[in-house]
């Protein structure tokens, strides 16, 4: 596969440093539950209810976790946390939670368990494995992950001769985006994408809904923008919290946005807008590219999109006004309709023309900090092929492992079975297109290990699974934060985990041991671990421990803060035309596709995220379920008197495959266009262990059965689906 | 169009108020009762005071009915509180803008006057209490031979029967924040309708009489004070008639206060105008017109009109409907009430 | 120092409704599950695309001319001495749910320990120095605690340069907490 990008993460590399181990320190905890009554101990710690992972401060009454508060040292947080992080205590409280490990005794999904020890239960498994690796090879064994407890369990598996690891937030989330911005400027945004939206002049959001979606440091930047009432440009077929605070809001028809976005590019490139000197200075083929943009006008746009040529005009003349601090979010969670890797290329090239690349304003370049690895051996090599790509040929441009690959690897056997998957703390049943599939490939496994805090769909279907800590009772490994400046941020126990649950790095260590690969993980434990890294990187663990985050040193991020930049294209420049696209037989520039229409009586579904809630991981924490206990299906207040259906009365949704979902209720509003629905990702659980949880609202993944893979790279969509209402409870 | 969502789902506040169910539309329905027996009680002690009526009826089995609600009346108080553990708490201090606080204290007041005028006469219809307690006896007599002595507690009867009335409406309107009890009607409106159902009661009190001499002992003795306070005969038709007529003016006038509610919230604030609502159309209309309006005062008018003048038989069925209509209005006027909230008046751009 | 008089002035345009400051607020003060002390209430206006949209956090307004303290028969709803702030003392509250009657928001429930519960102001955390938890957690920033009657604090500041709306005036309790539009 070659190598089209530098990403922007520091590995932790395996070098010949001391072995100095670090003095075992008491564990916080301890303190905090022998201290006098009414006493409140404060622990710093960082936060795992998304993947923004802001720090915190996690606060102790008589020995019983009490709140999570911001901790204000940390850039992400700012010393507040979201609706989730402040709920994070009904994580640990939550009685849904997985309490021991379980091995199946009936079929799989039928969810007959017996509850094993820990011994037991890896005994199990690496039986299980060891047959694998032995009639298939260690590479017949993948995993599936998302958070960062999987740190030490992938450390053994690769030390082990695995070579499969993919997570959902590749080809079902901000892949596409990364692959269309690597295609354009050489690299792609990671994770938090550097946005300036402190310091823009122009914000533009395309289906971000910031507010709603809870990007923690964003959403605080963003309501700041809105203080200073700078132009703010929303393109999304739902009213959205942040379409209410914009100043023009585009309702735009579903799946036509790389229309709107070509017709700005359109406008600005023929008016004359766009920063020539950044073009000239580092744009390749910005001659072919505006050639290829004559015939996307506003008009032509408009007929698609629904929206009013003379809006695109004026909302391409704003935003070009501003440059170069105009910004066009590059959004999150992008994998819409199949072409998205075009169309985040698109949005790529709008914010190139608008020059706000390294800029003030613009899209920044993320700093991290340097922090010193402890010495762990190698990793065996493979000779076979990546098992989701084989030899970059299904996917050409993905530069990460694309799960839906590995399923499809483990459906088809090709180019070799897989006969294994570890799943941690991904809801891969919801997260991947079409459950049928999965559920199907499921059963040709023979080992599936799921470690997951919740009895999640997933872990309904496991062989065995393994009930992992939250994050508020357990080390992880250090946290090197990418922003305006680097950070070093600590995760610690604040309490201990209620039942038997485990942290991810003791599972490691258990599972190394079983596995014949002990020499991986050459610490006692987990404290020596981080300890050593610390103190070898002239920092004070003691230090650490009690304020949780220790900053980098500042370093540019913009040109104006005297940043040199580079593209490391094949042009070594800002590739407006794309000749590596061109090549494999892709639109160079991107072209758009009109998208299907909806039968008669159906509907464009679409769904988003709620302040409250992350992905399907949260609807059993009391706190979080009381704050919103299930989704609402969103229904133009005309559409649904016309179908007779009223707000608060419960539906059925029923897509072209014939899939019918769970009841949700109705929210009729005139906060959506007439022909799409919307709701809330995540709800609708089928695994009744999930008792608060359980059918509560509908699933949208449940209804994605129609979806299409970005030939780029693999991404999924999620928005392909069109649905009709049922009208019965 | 206007969308109005709100994330708040306390229990019983959300999404209407709901925090007060039988307990309290019974406390103001006994106390209006209660109201009007004090009342009645009070005239015939006036009455007796003069040297009229020595019959009793009004006078020993009034009062004695009266603080028999009364008691049931503060056990259903003290059901509907949350917190009754420390129900002591109203009686550490008076605050003088809250009506409940004047009612806790006057109820002790009331309490009091209900337990005398129970007591002043009860041993000439239930023997065994002066026999067994001679003190009660002495003590009795010291009152009922004294015009003046019964005439301040048939004063004190009246005065506070009164007072109870109007106070069960006054617990209710001062609050802004439930348009439909704010109105200056409404505890005119109690105290009428309180009358009229005391009358009512004795009315279906009078029903019941026994022809055999009272029973001498303890319980027998005690039970049929209730029923023949002075021997087994019924009490007089005119003293019947009486309640029949003083009924059919109360019941008049109700009517016209339940007018002047209605057209008062109508032609008040347009929190009051959408508050009406709920009795014009809405959950509550039924109850209101079909129940207090039609069954409760219209058809016991009539009945009773047709009673008096001898076209139909007299029975207690006016009665029992002036009763039931009685609850109902306590009922419709508690929780409509609290269905009721103060809207934005001016729709805000 | 005179006594301040404590009140909110919250951003309507910052706002999005998070609900942080519920949640906040509830492992804050052990709010009981399923109750809370404030909320979100949002007001949409207009025909699709047309539309407006105000997001409010709303809680006890700890008004000037307090219905609930009126009312109350035994002085467990009372104002407090210090910031006039509304507060129930528990051990001497019946639960006889006038004050729950006599509240144009809606801000009070009853506790199922029995007594009446609402929005204190965080006075536990105010006098260590610290605003509220809500006002504390907000991630826009929206909310601003302080003395009203202090022409220097960032509240009275703000309600003179801003235009700001209450919470049903027509109720006549004179709330204090203060909505930027």
């Amino acid at each position: 596969m070659e190598q089209l990008s530098r990403r922007r993460f520091l590995k932790i590399t395996a070098g010949a440093f001391g072995a100095a181990a670090a003095a075992t320190q008491v564990e916080p905890m301890l303190r905090a539950a022998d201290a006098p009554k009414g006493t409140v101990v404060e622990i710093p710690t960082y936060c795992e209810m998304c993947f923004w992972r802001c720090g915190g401060i996690a606060s102790v009454r008589d020995g019983k976790l009490w709140k999570f508060e911001g901790n204000p040292r940390d850039p992400q947080s700012r010393g507040r946390l979201c609706p989730r992080g402040t709920g994070a205590v009904g994580s640990h409280f939550d009685r849904d939670r997985l309490q021991k490990p379980l091995i199946r005794t009936g079929e799989r999904g039928k969810e007959a368990w017996k509850a094993v020890t820990w011994d037991e239960a890896f005994t199990f498994i690496a039986e299980r494995m060891s047959r694998i690796k032995a009639e298939h090879g260690p590479e017949s064994i993948v995993m599936f992950n998302h958070g960062v407890g999987v740190r030490f369990l992938q450390h053994v598996l690769k030390s082990w001769g695995c070579t499969g690891f993919a997570g959902p937030s590749f080809a079902q989330c901000r892949g596409p985006r990364d692959v269309g911005f690597t295609l354009t400027y050489g690299m792609g945004l990671g994770s938090p994408e550097p946005t300036d939206i402190e310091n823009t002049g122009c914000l533009t959001l395309i289906g971000s809904h910031l507010g709603e979606n809870m990007h923690n440091s964003q959403v605080q930047e963003f309501a700041a923008a809105v203080e200073r009432r700078i132009p703010i440009i929303v393109v999304d077929p739902r009213f959205s919290v942040a379409a209410s605070k914009a100043t023009h809001w585009l309702p735009i028809k579903p799946g036509t946005d790389l229309a709107l976005i070509l017709a700005w590019m359109h406008v600005i490139v023929a008016e004359g807008l766009y920063d020539r000197a950044f073009v000239e200075k580092h744009g390749h083929g910005f001659e072919k590219f505006a050639l290829e943009l004559k015939s996307s006008t506003p008009e032509w746009a408009a007929a698609e999109t629904g929206i009013d040529a003379a809006l695109i005009r004026t909302t391409a003349r704003e935003m070009a006004r501003h440059r170069p601090a105009s910004l066009v979010h590059p959004g999150r969670r992008v994998n819409w309709n199949g072409d998205d890797a075009q169309r985040s290329r698109a949005i790529a090239l709008l914010n190139a023309l608008l020059g706000n690349w390294a800029r003030k304003g613009g899209l920044f370049y993320s700093q991290g900090m340097k922090v010193a690895g402890f010495p762990l051996p190698k990793y065996p090599q493979s000779a076979k092929p990546a098992a989701d790509n084989p030899n970059g040929e299904r996917y050409p441009f993905a530069d990460e492992t694309v799960t839906t690959g590995l399923r499809e690897t483990t459906l088809t056997g090709k180019p070799y079975p897989i006969k294994g998957w570890w799943v941690y703390s991904s809801n891969i049943v919801q997260a991947l297109p079409n459950p049928a599939e999965t559920l199907k490939a499921i059963q040709a496994l023979d080992l599936l290990v799921v470690v997951d805090t919740l009895p999640s769909e997933i872990a309904g279907y496991a062989d065995v699974v393994l009930p992992e800590a939250m994050f508020l009772e357990r080390y992880d490994e250090l946290l090197t934060g990418w922003g305006r400046q680097g950070w070093l941020s600590l995760r610690q126990p604040v309490v201990p985990p209620p039942g038997d649950q485990k942290p991810g790095w003791w599972m490691a260590k258990e599972l190394a041991a079983k596995l014949g690969v002990p020499e991986c993980m050459p610490f006692k434990d987990i404290e020596e671990y981080l300890a050593f890294r610390v103190e070898k990187s002239g920092l004070s663990w003691q230090e650490l421990k009690k304020v949780g985050v220790i900053m980098g040193p500042k370093q540019p991020t913009t040109i104006e803060e005297g940043l040199e930049i580079e593209f490391p294209t094949p042009s070594g420049k800002v590739e407006f035309w794309s000749d590596q696209l061109a090549a494999k037989g892709f639109d160079p520039v991107p072209k758009y596709k009109a998208p299907p229409q909806a039968p008669d009586g159906f509907y464009r579904l679409v769904s988003g995220r709620a302040p409250v809630h992350t992905f399907s991981r949260t609807q059993t924490n009391p706190l979080l379920h009381d704050l919103m206990p299930e989704n609402e299906l969103w229904v133009n207040a005309a559409t649904a008197a016309k179908l007779g259906v009223r707000g608060g009365q419960y539906v059925k949704l029923r897509n072209e495959d014939g899939v019918v979902s769970n009841r949700i209720r109705v929210k009729a509003t005139q906060r959506i266009r007439p022909d799409t629905l919307y709701m809330v990702y995540g709800f609708g659980h089928e695994n009744p262990m999930m008792k608060t949880a359980y059918r509560r609202g509908a699933s949208a993944a449940q209804l994605n059965t129609r979806y299409v893979t970005d030939p780029l790279m693999g991404g999924t969509s999620i928005h392909g689906n069109f649905v009709t209402i049922v009208k019965e409870a | 169009m206007f969308e109005f969502t709100t994330t708040r789902h306390n229990p019983g506040v959300d999404p209407l108020l709901h925090v007060w169910g039988w307990e309290i539309p019974l406390y103001l329905f006994v106390g209006g009762v209660v109201a009007g027996m004090m009342v009645i009680a009070g005239v015939a002690m006036l009455r007796t005071a003069k040297g009229e009526d020595t019959r009793g009826f009004f006078s020993i089995q009034t009062p004695l009915l009266a603080f028999m609600l009364l008691n049931l009346g503060m056990l259903a108080l003290l059901l509907d509180l949350a917190h009754p553990l420390y129900v002591w708490a109203v009686y550490l201090t008076f605050q003088v803008a809250s009506p409940m606080s004047w009612g806790s204290w006057v109820l002790l007041i009331v309490y009091g006057i209900l337990l005398v005028s129970a007591l002043v006469r009860l041993h000439e219809a239930w023997p065994w209490l002066g026999r067994t307690f001679p003190v009660v006896e002495r003590w009795s007599h010291a009152i009922t031979s004294s015009p003046g002595r019964m005439s301040l507690l048939g004063w004190l009867n009246v005065l506070f029967g009164v007072g109870v009335g109007i106070y069960t409406g006054i617990l209710l309107n001062t609050m802004v924040a439930r348009p439909l009890w704010n109105t200056s009607v409404l505890p005119v409106l109690f105290l009428v309708s309180g009358l009229s159902a005391g009358a009512a009661a004795m009315h279906v009190a009078t029903r019941f009489f026994g022809r055999r001499p009272a029973p001498q002992g303890m319980i027998g003795g005690f039970l049929s004070a209730f029923v023949q306070p002075l021997g087994p005969e019924p009490p007089a038709r005119s003293t019947v008639d009486s309640l029949i007529r003083l009924d059919i003016v109360l019941l008049a006038i109700e009517l016209v206060l339940i007018a002047l509610l209605v057209l008062g919230l109508l032609t008040s604030t347009a929190s009051h105008a959408e508050a009406a609502k709920l009795v014009l159309g809405g959950p509550y209309t039924t109850a209101f017109w079909g129940v207090i309006v039609v069954a409760g005062i219209l058809v016991p008018i009539a009945l009773q009109g047709l009673e008096l003048s001898h076209r139909i038989p007299h029975t207690v069925l006016p009665a029992l409907l002036v009763l039931a209509g009685g609850y109902v209005l306590r009922w419709v006027m508690v929780n409509a009430g609290q269905a009721s909230e103060v809207v934005q008046a001016a729709v805000r751009q | 120092m005179s006594n301040p008089r404590f009140g909110m002035v919250i951003d309507t345009r910052k706002c999005v409704g998070c609900m942080d400051c519920v949640v906040a607020c509830q492992t804050e003060n052990d709010v009981p599950q399923g109750f809370c002390r404030d909320w979100i209430a949002t007001e949409v206006r207009g025909t699709f695309p047309a539309l407006t949209m105000e997001i409010r956090s709303e809680r006890c307004n700890h008004c000037d001319n307090p219905p609930c303290v009126s009312c109350c028969p035994t002085g467990a709803s009372h104002v407090e001495e210090f910031g006039r702030v509304v507060h129930v003392t528990a051990n001497r509250c019946i639960g006889c749910k006038a004050c729950l009657a006599a509240c144009p928001y809606g801000a009070r429930y009853v506790h199922p320990e029995g007594y009446v519960d609402k929005c204190t102001f965080c006075m536990h955390r105010v006098k260590e120095g610290k605003d509220p938890a809500c006002v504390s957690v907000c991630p826009t920033h929206c909310m601003v605690f302080g003395d009203l009657d202090d022409p220097k604090s960032r509240v009275s500041e703000l309600l003179r340069t801003r235009k700001w709306h209450v919470n049903l005036p027509e109720a006549g309790t004179r709330p204090r907490v203060y909505y930027l539009t």
